[in-house]
Order: C-alpha cells, then structure tokens, then sequence
C-alpha cells in the first residue's frame, strides 16, 4: 500500500496550479459573471495549449491517456481558482468517451464539450457547447450543438449558464456501463473540485482574519474565529483522502469505485458547504459584500454541491450498498 | 499510488486473523473493575506470548519489528475480531514511544520487555487538581537529594486512568520552581510501591473504579528515574501526547469495526428505527463513510511518514475526528435501541459514556481546535 502520488502527477499539479494562479486569478471570475458566455477566455485557451483539455484520450488519439488519477489534482486546482468553465464535464466525462471525430477540437479547446447526467436537468455553459454529453433510454449519448432546443436558465453561481435541453437526433456512444461510469467520473470530478474550493475559501479566510483588528488585535487570534477555521480544515482533512482513494478506485476499475465516489462527493460537498458558512461567518460584513471575491467560490461551492448528485443523493447510494 | 496491499501485508493480515479470530476472549468485565483488570491482564500476556502484544516494536523488546502499515493491519484485525480494551495501552502507546525516543540503553532494556510482558503496568500521571487543560500549571515538586543520590517528589495527581491497577506511574514534577511554567519541568518514572505513595481509585461517569488520584508524600525516586533531561520534561512530554493525539492510542480499526457493528444494530431494527425517525439510517451511513474516511486518512498520513514527512500538531486533527466519531456512532445506536436504550447492562450505553470522554482526554478538543488553528492554520495566539 502506497497512498501518494506520484512525482509526475505532482509537477503537473504544480503547472497547472501556476498556470490558473497566473490566467485565472479572481478578477478573470469575477468578469465572467458579467460577460457573454460566463467563461475564462484567455485561461482555457493556455489549458489547451499545455494538453490538459484533451489529457484524459488515449495517447493514439493525440491525449495524454490520463486516468482518473492522474486527472483528480488538476480538477482541484481548476476548484480552487473557481475556473469558469466546465472543466469537469469537458475534460474527465467527455474527452474520454469522444469519438475520433471529435476528440481533437475537443482537445485543442476549439470545441467545448459540456454534460448534463444522473437525471440532471440543467446542462452548464450549454450555449457555448459545441457537443453536449447526455443520456437517452439508459444510453449514453452525444448531441451535437445544432440539434439542441435550449431554454436558459439562471444559476446563483452568475458563470454558470446553464440551460435545460432537448434534442431529436443523438449519437449513441456506449451503453448503461459506460453512462454510469461517465456518471461517476463527473462526481469525482466535482468532489475534486469542491477539494479545492474548500481549500481557497479557507485560504482566504485565513488571510483575512489575521489582517482584520477588532478590539485592537487581529480577529483570527480569538478562540471562535479559530474554532470555525479549525473545524473547516478538519472537514477538509477528512474528505480529501477519500476524493483521491476513489480516483484510484476508478482508475483501476474496482468494482466498489462507485460507492467510493459517493462517499467522495457526500464529504467534499459537506466540506465545501460548512467552509463557505465558516468562511463567511470569520469575514463578518466583508463577505457579504458583493464587491469582495469570497462570494465568487462560495455560490461555486453552492452550485457544485447540489451537482452531480448532492450529499444525501450520495449517502443514500451508500446506504444502498452497506445497509 | 497503489492501495492494494502487498503480499507481506495480506500475509501477515491472514496470519493475524487467524490468530485472533482463535484466541480473542469475548464477555470479559470491564477492565476498569479490579476483577476485569485481572482477567484482561491475562489476555495482555496471551497476546505477548503470541509476539502480538506490540507489534511494531523491535525483536529485542518483544515487539515483530512490523511497519507502521502492518501495525494499522493489526489493529483492523484486533478490532474485528472483538478485541476487548488494551488495559495496558497507557504504557505502550504513550510511555513506550517517548522511552524509544529519550531513553537511556539501559532506561530501554529494563522497562520496555518488562513492559510488553506486563510485569510493569503504567499509568500516566499528567492531571492534578489545578492542571488540566493548562497542563503547564502543574505543582507537584521534584526536590534535588544530592546525599542520596535523586530527587524527592511531592504533590498530587488525578484522573489517573486505571491508576488503582498499576504498578509505575510516568509523570511531569516541577524541579525548578523559578524557572517559567513550561520549562523547570522533569519527566519521572516512579514505582506505585515507593515509600509515600499513596492510591485512592474513584468511580468514572460509568461508576467503574477506571480513574485514580496518586498522593505523593516526599517519595525518594533514583536519578535513573528521570527520562530525557532534567528539566526538559515539557518537550519530552509533547512528544508523548502528539503520539497520543494521533492515530496510536485509537486507531482506525477501533471505529471501521464499531461503524460495523452499527451496520449490524440498523439491520436488525431497520423496521421500528426507520419508522421511529427516518434519519437514523443516515447517521448510521455517515458514521460508516466518517470511519472510512478516518482509514484513508490515515493511510494517507501513514504513507507520508515512511516517506519522511513530518506530522506534528496535524495529529490534533486526527483526535478530534476520531473522538467526535465515536460520540456520532454511539448517538446513532442509541436512537436505533430507542427505549431499549436505558435498559441493562447495554454495551452501547456503557460504550457511550466511554465515548463521551474522547472530546476530553488527551487533551480536550477545544484546545486541540487551538492547536489547530496556530499550529496548522498560522492564526496568532493569544
């Protein structure tokens, strides 16, 4: 048994990390709320150029062949800069199952691929699809941008456009195994994001407290601040190992791996979810503000909490299994 | 990254479940009772007999020199298999790894075979009246005695767990009292027979004699009892209850096999429970992921240390998660029993006022949350 990763997944971690610090910072989220398509512009464009977006095909179709694994720290470094796309269900739904024709201007960015799946009813950033990855009488199945009849609808996470949908003509590509393990794939995904979500938030309330002074001292130096940052880091600790214990899982084709996703995404939403009250709460009148960045992750964290299955869908699914 | 087991580690898994699954007594009274003590004391030697006493300690101390991996492996087992309480757990989890760490060779060779044997049984004396969670308030004095050749221990200690059973206390004397409250401190090794200490057991929350207060009235104890330097006893310490915060005094194995167990309970009432309150299948589900996410953790954590990192007051989070844990489990079971729970001698209610001491022992969980907070976070103190 060895629970770490590798050199390799490390350093790519690290780049892509950079790369969205430098391409994504919170002024590039914050504009995407306001633009036409709710998207990062510039930032997708570099994850392309380095490879990430087409990571996840097989090396004879001009990816990289990553896994789950290898995928499971880059979607949480796109979490912790709330990239304002949709990587999860571009990059490790869809890249994956692509068929050849599609696959290339999926990975060179040209193409953008969303998902809507498990009964989802709204499909993210779905205008600006050039694919949608979908399900149809237990198929999974591809639609084309054209075929598609889109009815808009709001998110409270104002970059995630997101629409309800409906087609006449789909492309089958792959059976009720292959949409469940499409399904999963994108749970784990968003747990991984929901990781890095509760780590920016964390980070942001960590550096706030120490600056802010009430009563002539810092506020991060009371025990109620530090009790509620203690708490969402323990959150953090616990759901973490779980997210990178079911990517290996699915990597390695378990038999278990789906209720080790669920067990995942059930933590990594509750995760995100007590951070973003805790974070909040230690920013006091700050936070509310819309005017400062912490709202930008937490309706990130809101949104993707209650996305491809929220925690009581995945501990139902749990309980399933063990009970 | 690989989470299957090796060979060795399934191997030694097989060769450990087999063992216990053969030898573990089940039904023995509480070892927090005079009687109970006896008889665990006898399943203590069994399992030495069988080199499964301490596991990872070295050959020479009676140990099987396993790795930190197959000491998890171990104690999944133990759990599983109905393990009862380690009575002993005091010395070998807490005292032990401070011993390997500042002992002298001779501090090691006397106490440590002794002590996986069970021929010496110790206590930990870090509590007094006045000291608890400001455990650098400690009073009890070590005084210097040249002519003699040690030093002269007064004061009192409390909360002794099982202190009315042992036969050596590990405790924190104050040698210097003008130094400031951290240092002037010296950790001691002091036999319960000596001259001048005097035992009185107490009743815990469950009323079993599980606790002690430990009188010490000018108690002579040699220079060898000193472990580490004179003086530096609050260094030496803090390495001791980092260990005890963290994964060795309660490992995984202890709540994967209690989450089971309350699998178990569910599947039996499901019916009456569900119709009772919806919610206890829930909390009987995220008690079990909780405990999952407890054995990553630790795999995780486990990992990291073979590959030299250094985990320090991270431990603070281990031992509030796990702690809190056994609250959650115990809570779940409890509404599972629902009237039945008051009733008898119920495991599960004597399980549960056990439980509701984690949040307090080693270190309550409010300052472990402070801990966190300066040591993990980098929030200013005070």
């Amino acid at each position: 048994m060895r629970f770490a990763f590798t050199e390799d997944q490390i350093e790519f971690r690290d780049a892509v990390r950079d790369l969205l610090a430098n391409e994504c910072p919170p002024s590039v989220v914050r504009l995407a709320w306001d633009n036409a398509d709710g998207r990062s512009g510039a930032a997708w464009t570099a994850l392309a150029e380095m490879g990430v977006l087409g990571a996840g095909a097989p090396e004879d179709r001009g990816g990289l062949g990553f896994t789950a694994l290898d995928l499971v720290l880059i979607a949480e470094e796109t979490g912790y800069a709330a990239l304002p796309e949709p990587f999860v269900e571009h990059a490790v739904v869809a890249v994956p199952v692509l068929p050849d024709t599609a696959v290339e201007a999926a990975t060179a960015g040209e193409t953008l691929v969303t998902a809507a799946l498990g009964g989802a009813a709204y499909v993210p950033y779905v205008e600006s699809a050039g694919l949608v990855l979908t399900e149809e009488d237990d198929a999974l199945v591809l639609v084309a941008g054209d075929q598609l009849v889109i009815r808009p609808e709001t998110s409270v996470d104002g970059t995630r456009r997101l629409g309800w949908i409906e087609w006449d003509e789909a492309e089958i590509l792959g059976d009720a195994t292959a949409l469940a393990a499409a399904f999963d794939r994108g749970a784990l995904g968003t747990a991984a994001q929901l990781v890095g979500l509760s780590r920016r938030m964390l980070d942001l309330t960590v550096g706030y407290v120490q600056e802010r002074e009430q009563f002539g001292v810092p506020i991060g130096s009371f025990q109620a601040v530090k009790h509620h940052l203690a708490d969402a880091r323990i959150a953090l600790e616990f759901a973490r190992p779980l997210v990178y214990r079911a990517a290996w899982s699915m990597s390695e084709g378990e038999p278990d791996a789906p209720v080790h996703v669920s067990m995942a995404k059930a933590l990594a939403s509750d995760a995100a979810t007590l951070t973003s009250r805790q974070a909040l709460q230690c920013h006091g009148a700050m936070g509310y503000s819309f005017e400062y960045d912490l709202h930008l992750y937490m309706k990130r964290a809101w949104a993707l909490a209650a996305s491809w299955g929220d925690a009581a869908w995945h501990r139902a699914r749990v309980g399933r299994a063990i009970l | 990254m690989d989470l299957r087991f090796t060979e060795r580690e399934d191997a030694f898994r097989a060769e450990c479940r087999e063992w216990l699954g053969a030898n573990v007594p089940h039904g023995l009274p509480s070892g927090d009772t005079h009687e109970g003590f006896a008889l665990h004391l006898d399943w203590e030697r069994a399992l030495f007999e069988a080199r499964y006493a301490v596991v990872s300690w070295s050959e020479e101390y009676g140990g099987r020199g396993a790795t930190p991996m197959e000491w998890l492996i171990f104690e999944e087992e133990y759990y599983r298999a109905g393990g009862p309480q380690r009575v002993t757990q005091n010395g070998i989890f807490l005292l032990a790894p401070t011993v390997f760490d500042y002992g002298t060779e001779a501090q090691k060779d006397h106490i440590l075979p002794r002590m996986a044997r069970g021929d010496d049984l110790w206590c930990q004396g870090w509590s007094e009246p006045g000291a608890g969670s400001d455990l650098a308030g400690i009073q009890s004095k070590a005084v210097r005695d040249d002519d003699a050749g040690g030093w002269r221990l007064s004061g009192q200690k409390t909360w002794t767990t099982r202190g009315a059973f042992c036969t050596h206390l590990f405790g924190l004397f104050r040698s210097d009292p003008d130094a400031e409250r951290h240092r002037g401190l010296t950790y001691f090794l002091v036999p319960l027979e000596a001259a001048g200490v005097t035992v009185r057991g107490f009743g815990r929350l469950d009323g079993d004699e599980g606790f002690a207060e430990v009188f010490l009235d000018d108690v002579f104890v040699p220079d060898d009892a000193v472990l580490g330097e004179v003086h530096q006893g609050w260094s030496v310490a803090m390495a001791t209850t980092s260990v005890e915060r963290g994964l060795t005094l309660r490992s995984p194995g202890r709540f994967l096999a209690a989450a089971d167990r309350l699998v178990h309970l569910y599947r039996d009432r499901a019916e009456v429970a569900d119709a009772a309150d919806p919610t206890l299948r829930d909390a009987v589900v995220r008690a079990w992921i909780d405990a999952e996410a407890y054995r990553w953790q630790t795999f995780l954590t486990v990992t990291r240390m073979t590959e030299g990192d250094n985990v320090g007051s991270e431990s603070s989070m281990t031992k509030i998660f796990w702690s809190e844990l056994d609250v959650r489990i115990h809570d779940a079971a409890l509404g599972l029993l629902g009237p039945d729970a008051e009733v008898g001698d119920n495991l599960w209610m004597k399980g549960y006022q056990f439980a509701l001491s984690g949040p307090i022992y080693a270190g309550t969980n409010e300052i472990q949350r402070n801990v966190i907070a300066e040591r993990v976070l980098g929030l200013p103190r005070r």
